[in-house]
C-alpha cells in the first residue's frame, strides 16, 4: 500500500511485517523513531507474539539479540554511529558465533568531534566484521532491502546491518509502498536456526577455538560471504516476483552503457547524483553511476565488469581512511587491479555537510578532465583549514581544533545546506 | 544404661545428611539421577571452589526446573576450564558470548523462550566477580531493573584470577594480587569502601537475593532451589576460594569458605525484595587471623614486618558484618 | 520540480509544516519529499524544513537552494537569516505576521520580485483562535495553497485529518479554512492595487 511517511516509520512497519520475535532497543539518534514505532506496535498488541525490551546500552542490546537469536527466536535492533561502536565486542561475536540478527544502522559520523549527522563511518567501521552490509538508497529499498536481510541472514546464519543514512533517510517523509503480511510471509518463511539453545538437545556454543581450528571457522565465515555474493542476486531476483519491483542486488548501473566517466558511490547521494548526471547527459557527457548496494559482501567482480567501459571514475564517499584517503575507493581498486583504469577519490558529505548538485558538476567535470588530486576533499574550507595549521604551527598551547575551526567560521546559525 | 547424646554438628553435610536422611530430604548431589550438568574431565584447579560451586548450583537448578534449563556464561575461569577446546564438560544447553554481557545473554534467552511461549524453559546466566561486579555490572543492573527472568550466580573468588590474579572491585582490602602488589607503605589492596554486589541487588528490590559458600553446601542447593521457584530477577552470589590465586592448601578450599563466614567477613544471608529474610548464623565466632593467615594473599600482613593495624581493620570490617546482618545469635536484626 | 523552503524557530511546527505539505501533495497522487534541515533541536533556535514536490519520483537530496516559495513562520528571523538566499525571482512568499511588508523593511525586496505573489498572514492569531495554541503552521500551509494554488485545500484537510483528530483536528480544519480566504481577498486586493 502506497503511504506518504518518515523513513523511520516506513522501515519499522517493514520490520513488523517480518514478524520479528525479540526486538531490543537503545535510543540513539537518528534511529530513534525506528525503535519508538516499533515499541508503539508491540505494546499495542499490533506486534504479536513479539518481546520489546528496553536496554540499558548498545552493547546490551546487541547481547540480548544473541542471546535471543541463539534461543531460537527471530532478533532485531538497531544503533548508529557512537551505539554501534559501543557494541563492537559484541558485534564481533555475533558474527564469529553465526547468528541470523538483523540489525538497521541509521548512518551517522562517528565522535569526537560529537556530530549527529550522516556519514557512512559508523557502518564502514565494521566492515571486517563478518556482517553482511546492505546500503539503501531510497526510503523504498530501506523497506524492502530489510525484508531481504531476515531471509538472506536466517539461510546462510550470519548477521547483516541494512544501512540507510541518518536523517537523510530516515527523518525524510517520502512516498513508500508498503507489502502486505501475506506478500512478506510468501517471502520470508518462519526462523529455522542451524543452532540452537535447546534443553532437549542441549549444545555448548561459544567455546574457545585455538590456534588448531580457528583459521577453519574464519574461513568458514569468509566462504558464506562469498555464498551471499550468489544468494543476494537470487533473492532480490524472488523480490521481484513477490512484490513487483527492482530493489537490492549487489550493485546497479545508471546511464552506463557508453559512460567514459564512472561515478561510483553508495546511499541516498546517489539520487542527487543522478540528478546531476542527467543534467551533464543532456550536455553531451558520456557521464554514468554505478551504485553499490552490497558493500559487504563486496561484489569484486560486478564492480569490475560494471567499470570495464569506462575509461576513468571516482568513489564519491562519505567516508574516510585517516591518513590514507578512502575507503570504498580502496574496494573499488581492488576490484579493477590490472586494468589500468584511472580512479579518483572524492570525501564528501562527513558529518553531514550537504553534498550539493552544484558541487557534484564541479567536480564531475573535473573527473572527466582528469584534473584533480587522486584524494580530493569536496567543498572543503581550505582557508579554515590553512589557518588552523598556521596557528598550530605558531603556539604549542594552540587550543581544541573543533572549538577553534568553529570559533573561526563564526556563527552557524544562519547557514543551512 | 544411660545414653550419651551424641551430638551431630555437621547436620545437613553430605557425609551425615544424606545417608540418615529421607530421600526426599537429600542434597541433589546425593541423587543418582542428578543432571552432572557439568561433567567430570574440565580443567579447572586441583581444590578449585568455583567448580564445586557450580556443580551444585547447575545441578540444583536443573533439579528445580525438572532439566529444562538454559545458561549463559561470562568469560573467566569457569568458562575456560569447563570448555577447553575441543571438548565441553557441559551437558547442559549452554553459551558463553562475551566478558561483560552474560546477563543480556540471559535476558535475550529468556525473552525467546516468553515469546515462543516456553514458560518451562528457565535461564541461569553465571559468571565471576570480574565478569559481575566490574566489566558486567552495567548489563547486571539493566537485567535487574527489568526483572528479567533470569537467575544470575556470582562465583567470587574475589580477582580476576584466569588472567592471572587481578585486581577487581570484589578484591578484598589489604589482599595480594598481580595489580595490587605487596609492597610499599600500604602493601596490598586498598581499604576502599568496596563493592557490595549483594546489597546493590537488594537495592533493585528484586524478588531474591542470597548468598552462599562452599562450605555449606546443603544451604547452597536450598537457595538455588528457592530462587529457581521465583520467578523474575534473581541473584546468589557463592563465595569460592581459589587455592592458586590466594595461596592456600588445595585441600583447605571448602576450610577457607567456612572460615570466611565464621569470622564474619563473608555474610551469608538470603534477602528478598529489599530486605533480609534470614541469616545464616555464626556457629563459633573465630578472629579473622584465623582466616588469614592461611592465605598466602595475606602473608604481608604478620611476621616481623607485618601490619596489626591493617589487620584490625579487617576485623573492624568482619564486626561490623555480624552487627549489620545480625550473624551471631543475640545480634539484632 | 516544486521547491517550498519554511523558515520557522523550533516549536512552531516548522518540520510538521513540511510533512503535512508533502502528505496534501501526495493526497493529489504527486510525489513529495519533506525533510528538516537537522539542527540540534531546541526551543526558540532557528529551524529550516524543506519540501519537494513534482510529477515523477524526486531523487535530489540537497537541501532546499533555490526555493520556489518561501513560508516565513516567524518574522524575528528576517534580519537574523537569511530567508532569502537562493529565493527565485517569480517565488511565492507567505509571511507570518500583522505588519506589512514594508512596514518589516522589506518593501526593496518586494519590488524586486513580483509583488503578488507576497502574502502576509496574521497565523499564530488564526491557531490561537480556532486551537487555542499560538502555532502557525497549519494555517501557512492552507494559504500557502491559496497563494500558489500548488494544492487543493481539501488536501491541506486531509493532511490535517491524518495527523490530528478529534477537536484538535476541527479546530485546524477551521483554521486552513479561514486562512485560505484571508489569503485569497488579499490576492484579490493585490489585483485591484
Amino acid at each position: 500500500m502506497l503511504k506518504q511517511t518518515e523513513g523511520s516509520k516506513a522501515v519499522a512497519e517493514a520490520v513488523a511485517l517480518c514478524r520479528p520475535e525479540v526486538i531490543c532497543a537503545y535510543p540513539i539518534s537518528p534511529q530513534t523513531h525506528i525503535v519508538e514505532a516499533l515499541g508503539e506496535m508491540v505494546k499495542a498488541g499490533k506486534l504479536t507474539p513479539c518481546e520489546f525490551i528496553n536496554v540499558e546500552s548498545e552493547f546490551a542490546a546487541m547481547s540480548v539479540a544473541i542471546g535471543s537469536s541463539a534461543a531460537g527466536a527471530r532478533s532485531y535492533t538497531a544503533t548508529a554511529s557512537q551505539g554501534l561502536l559501543f557494541m563492537v565486542e559484541a558485534v564481533y561475536n555475533a558474527a564469529g558465533l553465526g547468528l541470523p540478527i538483523v540489525m538497521t544502522v541509521a548512518n551517522r559520523a562517528i565522535g569526537a568531534p560529537i556530530n549527529i549527522w550522516n556519514d557512512h563511518s559508523d557502518a564502514l567501521s565494521q566492515r571486517d566484521s563478518g556482517w553482511m552490509q546492505l546500503f539503501a538508497e531510497t526510503n523504498q529499498e530501506a523497506v524492502d532491502l530489510h525484508i531481504q536481510a531476515f531471509r538472506l541472514a536466517e539461510e546462510l546464519s550470519m548477521p547483516i546491518m541494512v544501512c540507510m543514512d541518518g536523517f537523510i533517510l530516515t527523518h525524510a517523509f517520502e512516498r513508500v509502498d508498503i507489502p502486505s503480511q501475506a506478500q512478506v510471509d510468501s517471502y520470508l518463511p518462519p526462523f529455522d536456526p542451524r543452532q540452537v539453545l535447546d534443553p532437549a538437545e542441549p549444545v555448548s556454543i561459544g567455546a574457545m577455538v585455538g590456534p588448531e581450528a580457528f583459521m577453519e571457522v574464519k574461513y568458514l565465515a569468509h566462504a558464506k560471504q562469498l555464498q551471499a555474493l550468489e544468494m543476494i542476486p537470487q533473492l532480490a531476483t524472488e523480490f521481484k516476483q513477490t512484490f513487483g519491483r527492482d530493489s537490492g542486488g549487489l550493485i546497479r548501473t545508471y546511464c552506463a552503457e557508453d559512460a567514459e566517466t564512472m561515478i561510483v558511490a553508495m546511499g541516498s547521494v546517489l539520487g542527487t547524483i543522478k540528478d546531476t548526471v542527467d543534467e551533464m547527459r543532456a550536455e553531451g557527457h558520456k557521464i554514468g553511476v554505478l551504485g553499490i548496494i552490497s558493500y559487504r559482501p563486496f561484489p569484486l567482480a560486478q564492480v569490475r565488469a560494471a567499470l570495464a567501459g569506462c575509461k576513468r571514475f571516482v568513489v564519491l564517499e562519505k567516508s574516510l581512511a585517516v591518513g590514507m584517503g578512502g575507503i570504498v575507493a580502496t574496494d573499488v581498486r581492488m576490484a579493477v587491479t590490472g586494468s589500468g583504469l584511472k580512479g579518483f577519490t572524492a570525501i564528501a558529505g562527513l558529518g553531514g555537510r550537504s553534498i550539493t548538485k552544484a558541487s557534484l558538476h564541479k567536480l564531475f567535470r573535473q573527473v572527466e578532465k582528469e584534473e584533480l588530486q587522486p584524494v580530493t576533499f569536496v567543498d572543503l574550507d581550505w582557508t579554515a583549514v590553512n589557518k588552523q595549521l598556521e596557528r598550530e604551527r605558531q603556539i604549542r598551547r594552540s587550543g581544541p581544533i573543533a572549538e577553534n575551526i568553529l570559533y573561526d567560521k563564526g556563527i552557524v546559525s544562519a547557514k543551512f545546506g | 544404661m544411660s545414653f550419651q547424646p551424641v551430638k551431630f554438628y555437621q547436620t545437613g553435610t553430605f557425609t551425615v545428611g544424606n545417608r540418615l536422611l529421607a530421600p526426599d530430604e537429600r542434597s541433589v548431589q546425593a541423587s543418582s539421577s542428578r543432571s552432572n550438568s557439568i561433567s567430570s574431565g574440565h580443567r579447572a584447579c586441583q581444590g578449585c571452589g568455583e567448580a564445586l560451586g557450580a556443580r551444585y548450583a547447575i545441578d540444583a537448578a536443573m533439579a528445580e526446573s525438572n532439566g529444562q534449563l538454559i545458561a549463559a556464561n561470562a568469560t573467566g575461569c569457569l568458562e575456560v576450564f569447563s570448555t577447553p577446546y575441543p571438548e565441553s564438560s557441559w551437558q547442559v544447553a549452554w553459551i558463553h558470548s562475551l566478558f561483560g554481557n552474560a546477563p543480556a545473554v540471559a535476558t535475550g534467552i529468556a525473552a525467546a523462550m516468553k515469546v515462543k511461549g516456553r514458560n518451562d524453559v528457565r535461564v541461569v546466566a553465571q559468571g565471576g566477580d570480574g565478569g559481575t561486579t566490574d566489566i558486567g555490572f552495567g548489563c547486571l543492573s539493566g537485567m535487574f531493573e527489568r526483572n528479567d527472568d533470569v537467575l544470575y550466580i556470582c562465583y567470587d573468588n574475589q580477582a580476576y584470577m584466569n588472567t592471572g590474579v587481578q585486581r577487581s572491585s570484589a578484591t578484598p582490602p589489604a589482599a595480594r594480587t598481580a595489580t595490587t602488589m605487596a609492597v610499599g607503605d600500604h602493601p596490598g589492596n586498598v581499604f576502599g569502601q568496596g563493592k557490595n554486589v549483594p546489597e546493590i541487588a537488594m537495592a533493585h528490590r528484586i524478588p531474591y537475593v542470597a548468598t552462599a559458600t562452599v562450605a555449606d553446601l546443603r544451604d547452597l542447593e536450598y537457595k538455588v532451589r528457592r530462587a529457581m521457584q521465583v520467578r523474575g530477577a534473581r541473584y546468589i552470589q557463592i563465595f569460592v576460594p581459589c587455592p592458586l590465586g590466594w595461596g592456600t592448601a588445595s585441600h583447605d578450599t571448602i576450610r577457607m569458605a567456612r572460615l570466611a563466614k565464621e569470622t564474619g567477613f563473608f555474610p551469608v544471608f538470603e534477602a528478598e525484595y529489599g530486605d533480609v529474610s534470614s541469616v545464616l548464623k555464626i556457629r563459633r565466632k573465630v578472629p579473622i587471623e584465623e582466616y588469614l593467615q592461611p592465605q598466602k594473599r595475606f602473608a604481608h600482613l604478620f611476621g616481623k614486618h607485618g601490619h596489626p593495624e591493617m589487620v584490625a581493620r579487617l576485623q573492624t570490617i568482619a564486626d561490623r558484618n555480624i552487627r549489620k546482618y545480625g550473624l551471631l545469635d543475640g545480634e539484632g536484626n | 520540480m516544486f521547491q517550498i523552503r519554511v523558515h520557522g524557530r523550533g516549536g512552531q511546527g516548522v518540520v510538521t509544516a513540511t510533512e503535512m505539505l508533502s502528505v496534501a501533495a501526495f493526497a493529489e497522487g504527486r510525489h513529495a519529499q519533506a525533510f528538516p534541515s537537522f539542527g540540534s533541536e531546541r526551543t526558540g533556535a532557528p529551524v529550516v524544513a524543506f519540501c519537494r514536490i513534482d510529477d515523477k519520483e524526486i531523487r535530489l537530496r540537497e537541501p532546499i537552494m533555490q526555493p520556489d516559495a518561501l513560508i516565513i513562520q516567524d518574522p524575528t528571523l528576517l534580519h537574523q537569516v537569511d530567508v532569502f538566499a537562493g529565493f527565485k525571482p517569480d517565488g511565492y512568499v507567505l509571511l507570518n505576521t500583522r505588519h506589512s511588508f514594508a512596514e518589516l523593511g522589506l518593501g526593496d525586496i518586494l519590488k524586486q520580485h513580483r509583488s503578488e505573489r507576497f502574502c502576509t498572514l496574521h497565523a499564530t492569531e488564526l491557531g490561537l483562535k480556532h486551537v487555542g495554541r499560538p502555532i502557525p503552521n497549519v494555517p501557512l500551509l492552507a494559504g500557502f495553497a491559496a497563494l500558489s494554488g500548488l494544492i487543493k485545500l481539501e488536501s491541506v484537510i486531509k493532511a490535517i485529518n491524518e495527523k490530528f483528530s478529534g477537536k484538535v483536528a476541527e479546530g485546524n480544519i477551521a483554521a486552513a479554512t479561514e486562512a485560505y480566504t484571508q489569503v485569497l481577498n488579499q490576492m484579490k486586493e493585490h489585483v485591484h492595487a
